[in-house]
């Protein structure tokens, strides 16, 4: 492929295409695609477990496989689909390619650990995925104990060794992020001039930096448990298999804000272009982002409500929930208004904010049900969780991240996709996606329980409902891959900035150079200062 | 800052070699490596830190067996050992201090010197651990043995079978905190020749010596982990 | 076979009204908001669709009064749901003093269940309707989860502990009983019956089955065998603190914190003896663990719990569940 016919001479893009200016890449932006395809590869075959398990579901004798192949299959889905695509997604793909751009950088702070962190990315996921190809895994992603230590018959220590491995790639990730904010911004950018994007990888880079090393502790010790049988989550042994609990949710449950919090970032910023306004009380949005990342550490054992744990100490966790709760709220409240009064336009991008606002709002409010100590009695550990989780992964994160690629693949690449299709796979994602996952809330308070390889008579009309939202949600999410792979050889140029968006990313060219500016920015103006008509 | 702006053009005014392209000086260079440095401490904190919360939950469950396990342990090599990491400490501030002040001969002797302390203490250790898991081998009747596992010998403890799987718990934390401890060391020495070798290059000087400065910070949070992990180890008194 | 699309679950237990009332007062929170902010959202997204031209919307900030209400509000109302949810979930948590004890044990991957008067079950549990059943739940291998749907109940069984969840079923009939913690290859199919049936129906059933031995006989038994009387003996010259009449009272420990003798407390006692020794007696009780099962210390913690302190003239208890 020519790149100098289709690129400027200077951009990231045109630096060669040999395999060790791409492997040996210090620039933020190669490595940010590295990531793109990495992970769009594990989304693939994360989505391919999801096939199956719904496939499974669709009768309830569980005739379509067997009990261990089920229980492999859901184990895998969650691991891939957790520590392997939406842990990296939106900060691995479009941090690390925005955010120098963003803060007028010519990179982030440590450009060869940035490229470390993408090799430990893709030895951890080697281990793991060859944990799950010979013999699988089938503790569920939450690895409990004393299951998963004692009586698991799979490749625990292996698994266990590759989300090891593959957490340092998301510390150094976040440990890269704080410091490129704190000492790179560039002159006239102080800390309340930073786009909404910049804030949200701030607060969940302290997530990633803090949380991760107690799951890599955790998961450490489950595979020396395996392997010497000390006995810590053992009580045959003296151990106590809450406590693995109890350390595998304080990482886990601070996990998810670092799966959100950078999506917000991305509404905040596509918002305010397609609405032509100022993001309505952007200092409440940016102190949200610091709240919920601090919030969320504090709330971890609202997972474990039937465990046993106290009364009293499940009040607490309970309240800490609701709290947290908060903050989201008043995002959401912040983007309706930013709508209010604005000039809408109904690009792809934008349609997948509309997406975002509505599937979030219905998974959050859900998480009300499952922090309430009353209600998450019946509905925990049943598919009610499911729907719950997968409204704000799948309806939050990932509308987000989708949104991100279809805003910036102009910027990325320099071309312009297709509009038609654009909407179309957007609706029709929205439609395959309500269709599989809101009966579930129904299945969940019915009573059916989650890892459930067959199930009573009663729940199959639901499931097989989900499964038919599923196929759709599987076609939805094809079409982009088609469109955007075509774009870059057929698409027509981009521009600097097809959008007319603020922002210093649009201030350079599409692609962007190697060193990002020709000339490095001096930042005079608010964020978002559409207002101002100039470019 | 702005004038950064200004000066920021293809062909610089000589800067340092060390400089770094997408900083604008050596002095961003070095704030934000050494801010760096320190969110990597945090993170190594909370690390441990999940083993101090097991460590912690687990004591307060299990104080007789903790102290049994305790008390078997021999505090004097463990003080000793204390003082040799804090002598390992200073010898590393030192070589600090040197390179700020543009002794690069010296610099690399305290590095060494630094090396030489690290290397008895693991040493040290070496034999504490052969002591304990020596016995764990071959066939018989693995007395002494004090690796968590089916051949755990609770008897050489003194722990009557109500402790015995306790003290398991209490030697399953000594050698996991203590062991992911000495991996610290261990990869500390690598880094710590590495800078040693530059220094002796010449690479460091006063107005660019950031590499030694952050093997020292990660050297003292190493050392101050020990600092934790003895007495909660070796001190443990009996009721 | 049954098409029909069922939406809501049987209502039977006493508390399964309370939780529905409070989830449906959470699903009306949750709509309204849902409903109304995506009006507000379509209806902003339309009637303020960009016009040709390059139109630019006024410059609105921000507005404190806007964000303390909505940041009030939603406080006000989560405060509500806590509050509420708190209350169900502490009713749900204190078993009524006329409860009936059913011991559970989950095995992989099946239902153990043990009626206070010696009738074991296994995946089914009959009860009498209106009457308050509290179950005392553990695992012997790895955590499960006992669920009933229509009785809104679910307790964890954890290895090494003992949980204790209730309730009292006001509708005869069959319902659902699922593990919800996934245990391996059969976790779906650990599941069951709880059939609750008319009190003199419960009766019939239960003198029906086949001659059972209560726990606390089997406790008894036990007790003698494995030399407990040794040192728990009824004289002072006991190595061991007595037992008789201690149920349900604090005892003081010898770190100095008392603790309120209850089932878990005596199942730890059997098995890590060490870890609350009674104050003024040496730590001396070897552990039985490995040496008894699940059910074999649910039979002693029975036995243990009906020892009463001698009457004057009465003779030492015999074996009447107290509880």
């Amino acid at each position: 492929m020519s790149s100098e016919a289709t690129y400027p001479s200077d951009s990231y893009l045109s630096g060669g295409w040999d395999l060790k200016s791409w492997l040996l890449t210090r620039d933020h932006k190669r490595i940010g695609i590295l990531y793109l395809l990495t992970i769009s590869a594990m989304f693939v075959l994360g989505g391919l477990y999801a096939g199956l398990i719904r496939w499974n579901l669709l009768v309830p004798d569980g005739s379509h496989m067997s009990a261990e192949t089920y229980n492999k299959t859901f184990t895998a889905h969650g691991v891939i689909m957790v520590f392997f695509f939406l842990i990296p997604s939106i900060p691995a793909v479009f941090g690390n390619f925005l955010l120098p751009l963003m803060i007028g950088a010519k990179d982030l702070a440590f450009p060869k650990i940035n490229l470390l962190s993408w090799y430990i990315f893709v030895l951890g996921a080697g281990f793991t995925l060859y944990a799950l190809f010979t013999g699988g895994l089938e503790t569920g992603w939450t690895f409990y104990t004393p299951y998963s230590t004692v009586f698991a018959q799979s490749n625990v220590e292996l698994a266990a060794i590759g989300i090891f491995i593959a957490g340092f790639s998301s510390i150094l990730t976040g440990l890269n992020f704080i410091v490129t904010i704190h000492k790179m911004r560039a002159p006239g950018m102080t800390w309340f001039r930073m786009p909404l994007f910049v804030w949200a990888h701030y607060a969940t880079a302290f997530i990633q930096v803090l949380g991760t090393p107690v799951i890599a502790i955790t998961i450490l010790l489950v595979a020396l448990e395996r392997i010497f049988h000390f006995g810590f989550f053992d009580p045959n042994r003296g151990g106590d298999p809450i406590l693995f609990q109890h350390l595998f949710w304080f990482y886990s449950h601070p996990a998810v804000y670092i799966m959100i919090l950078p999506s917000m970032g991305v509404i905040s910023e596509v918002i305010s272009c397609f609405s032509r306004k100022r993001v309505f009380g952007y200092s409440f949005i940016a102190m949200s982002s610091l709240a919920i990342a601090a919030i969320g550490f504090l709330v971890w054992a609202h997972h474990m409500f039937v465990t046993g744990m106290a009364v009293y100490s499940a009040m607490v966790f309970s309240a800490l929930t609701y709290l947290v709760a908060i903050p989201s709220a008043i995002k959401t409240f912040n983007w309706a208004a930013t709508l209010y009064k604005g000039s809408i336009s109904w690009d792809t991008p934008m349609l997948y904010v509309f997406c975002f606002l509505g599937l979030f709002l219905i998974g959050g409010l859900t998480g009300l049900f499952l922090g309430n100590l009353g209600t998450d009695v019946h509905l925990t550990d049943t598919y009610f969780v499911v729907a719950h989780f997968h409204y704000i992964m799948v309806g939050g994160a990932i509308m987000g991240y989708l949104g991100a690629l279809h805003f910036w693949w102009p910027k990325i690449f320099g071309v312009k996709y297709s509009e038609a299709w654009g909407r179309l796979s957007a609706v029709l994602i929205f439609i395959g996606f309500n269709l599989t996952f809101f009966p579930q809330f129904l299945l969940g308070y019915m009573g059916m329980p989650r890892r459930y390889h067959v199930y009573p008579e009663e729940f199959q009309v639901l499931n097989v409902l989900s499964t038919a939202g599923a196929t759709i949600l599987g076609f939805g999410y094809l079409f982009p891959s088609c469109y955007l792979l075509y774009s870059l050889f057929k698409g027509e140029p981009a521009g600097d900035n097809p959008w007319g968006a603020k922002g210093l990313e649009w201030q350079t060219s599409s692609p962007p150079p190697t060193e990002n500016f020709h000339v490095p920015p001096v930042v005079t103006e608010e964020p978002y200062d559409y207002a101002n008509a100039g470019k | 800052m702005s004038e950064a702006v200004a000066t920021s053009t293809p062909q610089h005014a000589a800067h340092h070699p060390a400089l770094q392209h997408h900083f604008v000086d050596l002095q961003q260079q070095r704030e934000a490596s050494t801010l760096g440095m320190w969110v990597f401490i945090a993170q190594e904190v909370l690390f441990f830190g999940g083993l101090f919360a097991a460590y912690a939950i687990y004591r307060h469950a299990y104080p007789e067996a903790f102290s049994l396990g305790s008390h078997h342990l021999n505090w004097r090599i463990g003080f000793a050992n204390t003082l040799v990491l804090i002598g390992s400490s200073f010898t590393m501030a030192m070589a600090v201090y040197s390179a700020a002040t543009g002794k690069s001969r010296r610099v690399v002797a305290l590095l060494l010197a630094t090396l030489l302390l690290g290397g008895v203490f693991l040493g040290v250790k070496y034999f504490e651990y052969a002591e304990k898991i020596a016995p764990c081998f071959g066939d018989g009747s693995h007395a002494g043995c004090l690796v968590p596992g089916d051949n755990f010998d609770a008897s050489a403890l003194h722990a009557d079978t109500a402790n015995a799987p306790q003290t398991q718990i209490f030697f399953s934390l000594y050698f996991g905190m203590t062991g992911l401890h000495a991996l610290h060391m261990i990869i500390g020495v690598p880094i710590i020749l590495t800078i040693a070798f530059l220094a002796w290059r010449g690479h460091y000087g006063p107005e660019y010596h950031t590499p030694v400065e952050l093997v020292g910070l990660y050297w003292h949070f190493v050392d101050i982990i020990w600092i934790f992990l003895f007495p909660l180890l070796y001190l443990i008194g009996k009721h | 076979m049954n098409r029909s699309l069922p939406l809501l679950p049987e209502s039977a237990s006493s508390v399964a009204g309370d939780v529905d009332a409070l989830f449906f007062f959470i699903v009306a929170v949750t709509v309204v908001f849902t409903v109304g902010i995506s009006i507000a959202v379509l209806y902003f997204a339309i009637r303020y669709r960009r016009r040709p031209g390059d139109e630019r919307p006024q410059d609105v900030h921000g507005s404190l009064a806007l964000e303390l209400t909505w940041t009030l509000i939603p406080l006000g109302l989560v405060a509500v749901m806590f509050v509420w949810g708190s209350k169900v979930y502490f009713h749900m948590n204190r078993p009524p003093d006329d409860a009936m004890t059913v011991t559970v044990v989950g095995k992989r991957w099946m239902w153990k269940l043990q009626h206070p008067t010696g009738q074991r079950e296994i995946n089914e549990l009959h009860v009498p309707v209106g009457r308050a059943v509290r179950l005392v739940v553990t695992s012997e291998d790895t955590i499960h989860s006992f669920f009933v749907p229509a009785f809104r109940i679910k307790k964890d069984a954890v290895p090494g502990r003992y949980n204790v969840t209730w309730f009292r079923a006001t509708k005869t009939g069959s319902y659902h009983l699922f593990c919800a913690e996934y245990c391996g290859t059969e976790h779906a199919r650990m599941g069951g019956r709880v059939i609750v049936m008319e009190p003199e129906a419960y009766q019939t059933w239960l003198a029906g089955g086949p001659p059972a031995e209560s726990p606390v006989v089997a406790g008894e038994k036990l007790f003698t065998e494995l030399n407990c009387i040794t040192c728990h003996r009824p004289d002072s010259a006991g190595r061991g603190p007595l037992l008789t009449g201690i149920f349900g009272r604090p005892v003081h420990l010898a770190s100095g914190d008392s603790v309120v003798v209850d089932e878990a407390y005596v199942r730890e006692s059997i098995v890590n003896p060490a870890a609350k020794v009674v104050a003024g007696y040496q730590p001396v009780m070897p552990t039985f663990q490995g040496q008894v099962s699940e059910e074999q210390l649910i039979a002693l913690v029975a036995y243990i719990q009906s020892l009463q302190v001698p009457a004057e003239g009465a003779p030492a208890s015999t074996g009447a569940p107290q509880r």
